[in-house]
Order: C-alpha cells, then sequence, then structure tokens
C-alpha cells in the first residue's frame, strides 16, 4: 500500500469510529428485532454484514417473521432501500478517478447514510481507501451489534438505548448543517426538507406511505425543483 | 410453506446489492448535464433533512428530549462541525433530559 492510499484509509479509519459506535447501539436493537423474528445470532449479524441497512432489514425481519414469499420480500427491499440508488448516482460523481470497477463493487456492498454523509461532507473527491478504511470500523460493529442484540438482548438500560438512539441523527445534522451555514440556498433547501417531512408524516394519505418512500419522493421533488431554480456553478459542486 | 432463512437472507442482499452497486459501477464518467448535476449536488442534504426530521423526536422516550436533541445538535452542528461531538451532545441532551422527564 502507498504513502497516499494508506493514509487515506487512516483517515477514513478515523471517520469510522463515531460512524462504528453508533452503529453498535443502533444494531443493538436490531439485533433484538432479529431474535423476535426467530433468527440465530449468526444469521443476523450475517444480515448485517451483506445488508448495512437499517430500514432495509427491519423490513427483512419483519417479512421473515410473516413467513413472506420470496418475490415480495425482493420487492419490499427494493421500496426500502430505494434511496441508495440516488445515493450512489451522488456518490459516483464524488469518488476520485483512481476508484476502479473493483473498487466500487465493493464501496458498493456499504453504501449507508452515514458513510454516504461523510463522503460527501468532504471538500474533494474521495479515494476508495478513504471509504475501505470507513467500511472497516463500521461493518463490523454494525454486524457485531446486531449479534449482540440477538444473544443478550435487553441488557442496556432503556434510558441509554433511548440516548443512544438520537445518535445517527447527530451525525446527519453534522453533515448538512456546517455547509448550510455557509451556503444560504442549502439553509434553505435543508429548512424546508424538514419542513416538508413533517408535514407528509401528518397528511393522512402520505403518512400511511413507508417511510422510505416518502423519502425518495421528497428528495426527487425538492431536491429536482432546487436543482431547475438553484442549478450549481461549474466550481461549486466538486464535479 | 416453509422458507429458508438464508434464502431470505441472498433475496435481501442481492437486491440490495445491486440498487446501490449498479449506479456506482455504470456512472463512471464525470456526468455533463448542468440539471443533473445540480439535482445530485442537492439530494444528500434533502435525503439526510429528511431522514432526520420529524423521525429524531419520534426515536426517543418522551418527545421532548427528542425535540432538544435535535435543536441541540443543530446549534453544536452549526458552530463545531466535528461528527464526533454533535452526535454525543445529541445524546447526553437526551440522556441528561430522561433523568428529570
Amino acid at each position: 500500500m502507498s504513502g497516499k492510499r494508506g493514509s487515506d484509509y487512516i483517515s477514513g479509519l478515523k471517520m469510522g469510529i463515531p460512524i462504528g459506535i453508533g452503529y453498535l447501539a443502533v444494531s443493538f436493537s436490531l439485533g433484538i428485532t432479529a431474535k423476535n423474528a426467530g433468527l440465530t445470532g449468526f444469521q443476523a449479524a450475517l444480515t448485517s454484514l451483506l445488508l448495512n441497512a437499517s430500514a432495509g432489514e427491519y423490513a427483512a425481519f419483519a417479512l421473515i417473521a410473516a413467513n413472506a414469499g420470496y418475490f415480495e420480500t425482493a420487492l419490499m427491499e427494493l421500496i426500502a432501500n430505494a434511496r441508495y440508488f440516488l445515493m450512489s448516482c451522488a456518490l459516483s460523481q464524488k469518488l476520485s478517478d483512481k476508484a476502479g470497477l473493483l473498487h466500487r463493487m465493493i464501496i458498493g456492498v456499504a453504501v449507508t447514510d452515514e458513510m454516504f454523509g461523510v463522503s460527501m461532507s468532504r471538500l474533494d473527491k474521495i479515494s476508495p481507501f478513504f471509504y475501505f478504511g470507513m467500511m472497516s470500523l463500521s461493518m463490523p460493529c454494525w454486524s457485531l451489534g446486531t449479534y449482540l442484540g440477538v444473544v443478550v438482548g435487553n441488557v442496556l438500560p432503556e434510558n441509554v438505548v433511548s440516548a443512544l438512539s438520537v445518535g445517527l441523527y447527530g451525525m446527519f445534522l453534522a453533515s448538512i448543517i456546517p455547509p448550510a451555514r455557509k451556503n444560504k440556498i442549502i439553509l434553505a433547501i435543508v429548512a424546508v426538507s424538514m419542513l416538508m417531512s413533517l408535514v407528509c408524516s401528518l397528511l393522512p394519505l402520505l403518512s400511511q406511505l413507508s417511510e422510505g418512500v416518502r423519502t425518495i419522493i421528497l428528495t426527487v421533488v425538492i431536491a429536482g425543483a432546487a436543482a431547475i431554480l438553484f442549478p450549481v456553478k461549474e466550481e461549486e459542486d466538486g464535479a | 410453506m416453509e422458507h429458508n432463512i438464508y434464502i431470505y437472507i441472498l433475496v435481501t442482499f442481492i437486491v440490495t446489492y445491486l440498487i446501490r452497486t449498479l449506479p456506482l459501477t455504470l456512472i463512471r464518467k464525470p456526468i455533463k448535464s448542468r440539471f443533473i448535476r445540480s439535482f445530485l449536488f442537492y439530494v444528500p442534504y434533502v435525503t439526510l433533512a429528511v431522514m432526520t426530521f420529524p423521525a429524531i423526536v419520534n426515536a426517543t422516550d418522551s418527545m421532548w428530549s427528542g425535540i432538544a436533541a435535535l435543536l441541540i445538535g443543530i446549534l453544536v452542528a452549526w458552530f463545531n462541525g466535528n461528527l464526533f461531538i454533535v452526535a454525543s451532545s445529541a445524546c447526553l441532551t437526551v440522556f441528561i433530559l430522561e433523568l428529570f422527564l
């Protein structure tokens, strides 16, 4: 591993620490769901290692518990995880030219909300080795937390679980608020997005849609409108 | 019909992997269209904002600690963007508030 690759990997590892801690907490509660669905610790840990998706895994465990058909499971998984399609489109433009096919196929295992957020908040294009650094800490944490959730269940006190559950949202805020402070358009978009998300969660018909579907609809509508109203200049999109 | 858990895991893995890997591998060159580039530039901010609120309010035992965590999180992120510090302040806010609520 050359020096540049090594230092990219190390800075990825460092970003992986807070993500991994957050993942341990969230995947722990996911493990409790997996246990209730009848999975063993190994099966739940394997699911987490392969899927790296909170909502997608909740959906999967619920379908397993309901003994759903395989086709129905595939369809639900497509809906629950479709937002990663948009994230991967954006991430494809953020990866440096050094990222080859194999690199991209490895990154594809773990395009998650948090690692996506961290990648997009970097000023420059990112090296695949930076992403591998994040993956090598956060993925084992995600899998281990799920395993622990199954085997040791409800040992954490309720108030600790409650406190840890906002950690991931804190990471989202750390990804979007600093750019919003510097750019008034982004600030307005963040505010409008939160407002419309609240409205959609309260409206009778829209609130029945799953959170994944609502996220996709709002992303397409708001980011689409913003792209028409405020097209980015050559230098500010980092492409 | 009894289903096999490993087939469930395989099916969900294949679907999830393709959703992420197809755009990553097929879109290799910089996109030329100014609209699509602008759209993709705004995607992360919209997606992460939509996923944060109002979900953060429902994530905690008490709605008020969730609202407090959101406000403290925004405030800390505004003045210090560090990922770990923002996440810890949100967690601590909930933990301390729920000792009293």
